[in-house]
């Protein structure tokens, strides 16, 4: 077992940290955190570092964005830290340079499963939002191709389908998100939802949202004209908008969803012909950062995850051109991180995992470099549920880290 | 003209191995008649019980005489066959022999029972014959007074205040006691097994005597030898590649798959299931659990490149096969004493269980049809 320093190039670390503002007097000055919370100051220096989310952009910025196993995370430890790495550093880079008054260029984060591409999203929309940017969070698309119990025939269109519930739930989470944006943007057109009920033009987008969240039947349809709004007003500069679709691979995918034992079309959702005319790049004055997913989607293969087998030939003519920004397993010095964070939250109990056998200790997992993150995070909350930690035989579950 | 002499002489002792019907009745001047008839001399006697076969069909002249005429006829033979009549073992009169016409010595023919409990007169020649269990009670007695013996000694040094209780002690590692079927076998009686846990206990009682190591001799008789069972395991020789690489190769097989699987020193721990990485081959974490096991028992995880291919069974057995496979491809790697501990963490051990077949009449294994009451 060899001596080894904790972060092999840690000498630039700690006089990055020595130069930064005052730590906390009462913790140690930890490696692995950095004190830097706005994500727009965040650059390599911070990189494989946890900076912390705070609760009220936890509550606003990611009402529904948040991958499932960090939210739980998240009311386990009370914080919500995230890993600065160089997928979402990247992209946060191309959109401080972008022009915005040329067509909104794509972003799609792609990896195998597990690798941080959700979280990688998270922060890029953690960045957009410090800088006021408009966002249009679309958290899981497989959610809107799958497991939908109403499918209404669409009030507006004879040949479309609309999907009440999910529309609703996303509109209410839009509001949550962007409250402040809804009563100065107005609408420039007139809305007809019903014979008694309609929009006028001119009116702040918040009664708009309203109108969805209330009456559940039209929300779907308020969804297609907010969605129009946005794109049209998105270039007159006053606001940026950033529209952000995780798992956008299910907008040019197979649905399982049936209408009277009839398969439904893709093209027959409401839903989803709206977010494919977003992903549109025809607008200006913001940008398309997606992610794939293979995890949720239907009818793909469980080891594909470059974006021509997810997109398919449709979806990646549509996509293109794209920003493609790999996302990779944990680096060495990441894992370390990922490693001390979890010892600093008490979450890792074993006896060996202390410092002194520190060394030897991860030199027994220390190989491969295929660990999927995920598989880390999951292995390091298996046996013991998300809200407690327990003394459970780590020697047995570390080493699964593979 | 070997041959036909040979046979001539196998079958005279044929005769007499056979003991044919009706021609031996022996009349002894006893009251109790003992009366013969045809006992089949095969090895399996041996197996039978002997106590039950009571008292002896033969007396022991008979069986001394059968004896001689069994080593003149060896005799014989050898000079027959142009050999040494020193050296003539059993095997070789089998072979010369015809062999249908099986022969054995005395002691396989007649098997061991017990000889005549009684004189002349009819008194029994042991005190303890009417116990019923003569040579057992007659033991336990020897036993116990060996027990009061040392005890008497202990006391005499308490005495002389010369007792100390650090004295060497009767070594039992390694080996264990008598079995019940042993007992017997040694006793040529039948023994209850509430006698033989007496007879277990009251020994023990022996052992754990302060100065019971007087009596070690008499208590190393009733024990018998304990094999190192990791002995029996094979363990094949490194091999070395082109580059001076040790690797080592085994299989393994569970349920209905079978794994092989190469072991390659001085690797990063990379793990190839049949040219996937196990990651992908393996989604489960209890896999994965399985297949790292041996290695991080071992505590070898980084060392090696495995290499592997499985075919067959369902995901639990492929992780089970692939297992067993690592953990003997490692034995070649392993110092002596961590093949033992290897053998005793249950690695080395093929899981015997398969699946169960339907029987008729149910609706699986177990699983029986709906039970109506009318």
């Amino acid at each position: 077992m060899q001596v080894r320093s904790v972060h092999s190039g840690s000498g630039l670390q700690l006089q990055a940290v020595a130069m930064e503002t005052e730590p906390h007097p009462a913790k140690n000055l930890s490696v692995f955190r950095t004190t830097e919370a706005d994500p727009a100051r965040h650059s390599e220096q911070h990189a494989a570092q946890y900076y912390t989310l705070s609760p009220t952009h936890l509550r606003t910025v990611f009402p529904h964005g948040l991958p499932p196993r960090f939210q739980m995370q998240v009311k386990t430890f009370n914080e919500g830290c995230v890993m600065v790495r160089p997928p979402a550093l990247e992209i946060i880079s191309h959109l401080k340079k972008a022009d915005y008054s040329k067509p909104a260029l794509h972003y799609l984060l792609y990896g195998a499963t597990g690798c941080g591409k959700t979280m990688s999203l998270c922060h890029v929309l953690h960045y957009c939002s410090t800088q006021g940017w408009l966002v249009l969070h679309i958290p899981d698309a497989h959610l809107w191709v799958k497991n939908c119990k109403e499918l209404l025939p669409s009030s507006s269109r004879p040949s479309r389908f609309d999907q009440p519930v999910q529309a609703s739930q996303w509109l209410q989470n839009f509001k949550v998100t962007n409250d402040h944006f809804l009563s100065k943007i107005k609408t420039t057109r007139r809305y007809v939802w019903t014979k008694r009920e309609r929009t006028e033009e001119g009116r702040p987008l918040a009664e708009l949202v309203e109108q969805g969240v209330n009456r559940v039947k039209s929300s779907s349809d308020v969804v297609g004209a907010l969605l129009r709004e946005l794109r049209l007003q998105a270039g007159q500069g006053d606001f940026r908008l950033a529209v952000a679709v995780d798992g956008v691979n299910a907008a040019w995918g197979k649905t399982s969803l049936k209408k009277e034992d009839k398969s439904v079309l893709l093209e027959e959702l409401t839903l989803i012909h709206n977010m494919r005319k977003m992903l549109n790049n025809d607008w200006c004055g913001g940008a398309i950062i997606t992610a794939l997913s293979q995890t949720g989607s239907l009818y793909t293969s469980r080891l594909s995850y470059l974006p021509q087998e997810l997109l398919g030939q449709e979806g990646f003519d549509k996509m293109d051109p794209f920003v493609p920004v790999p996302v990779s397993n944990y680096t060495e010095k990441e894992f370390e991180s990922c490693y001390l964070y979890y010892m600093d939250r008490n979450w890792l109990q074993h006896p060996n995992s202390k410092c002194e056998c520190y060394t030897g200790f991860m030199s027994d997992l220390r190989y491969p470099s295929t660990a999927g993150n995920l598989f880390i995070i999951k292995s390091f909350k298996t046996v013991c549920g998300p809200s407690y930690c327990s003394n459970f035989t780590y020697n047995i579950i570390l080493f699964i880290m593979q | 003209m070997a041959a036909s002499r040979a046979a001539v002489v196998g079958s005279l002792f044929w005769k007499c191995g056979s003991c044919s019907t009706g021609t031996f009745l022996i009349c002894t001047n006893v009251n109790t008649q003992l009366l013969s008839r045809q006992i089949c001399a095969t090895p399996a006697m041996r197996r039978k019980n002997l106590a039950a076969a009571g008292p002896q069909k033969f007396t022991e002249e008979f069986i001394k005489k059968q004896v001689e005429e069994f080593n003149i006829g060896k005799r014989h033979l050898a000079n027959m066959m142009d050999e040494d009549p020193q050296t003539f073992t059993q095997e070789d009169i089998d072979v010369s022999i015809r062999p249908r016409r099986k022969h054995h010595p005395g002691d396989q023919v007649f098997p061991r029972q017990t000889a005549v409990q009684w004189g002349e007169d009819g008194r029994p020649f042991h005190y303890l014959f009417y116990t019923g269990k003569q040579s057992y009670y007659s033991l336990m007695h020897d036993m116990f007074s060996k027990i009061l013996a040392v005890e008497k000694y202990q006391d005499r040094l308490r005495s002389k205040n010369l007792f100390s209780l650090d004295t060497k002690q009767i070594s039992l590692a390694g080996s264990r006691w008598l079995l019940k079927e042993e007992l017997e076998e040694s006793l040529v009686e039948n023994i209850s097994d509430h006698d033989f846990a007496r007879f277990i206990q009251l020994i023990e009682r022996l052992v754990a005597l302060p100065y019971g190591a007087a009596e070690e001799e008499f208590v190393l008789g009733y024990r018998r030898q304990l094999e190192v069972q990791s002995s029996k395991q094979e363990i094949q020789p490194l091999q070395y590649d082109q580059k001076g690489v040790a690797y080592s190769t085994a299989d393994g097989r569970r349920k209905m798959s079978t794994a092989s699987v190469t072991l390659k020193d001085s690797g990063s721990g990379k793990f190839t299931i049949n040219g996937m990485d196990q990651l992908h081959y393996f989604p489960v974490l209890q896999d994965r659990e399985q297949l790292l096991f041996p290695l991080h028992f071992a505590r070898m995880l980084g060392r090696f490149d495995v290499d592997s291919s499985v075919t067959g069974g369902g995901r639990s057995a492929q992780a089970g096969a692939l297992r067993l496979a690592i953990s003997r491809a490692l034995l070649s790697f392993l110092p002596e004493g961590q093949v033992e501990d290897m053998r005793q963490a249950g690695l080395l051990t093929p899981d015997p269980r398969v699946k169960e077949r339907k029987k008729p009449g149910q609706e699986g294994a177990r699983k029986k049809f709906t039970w109506k009451k009318r």
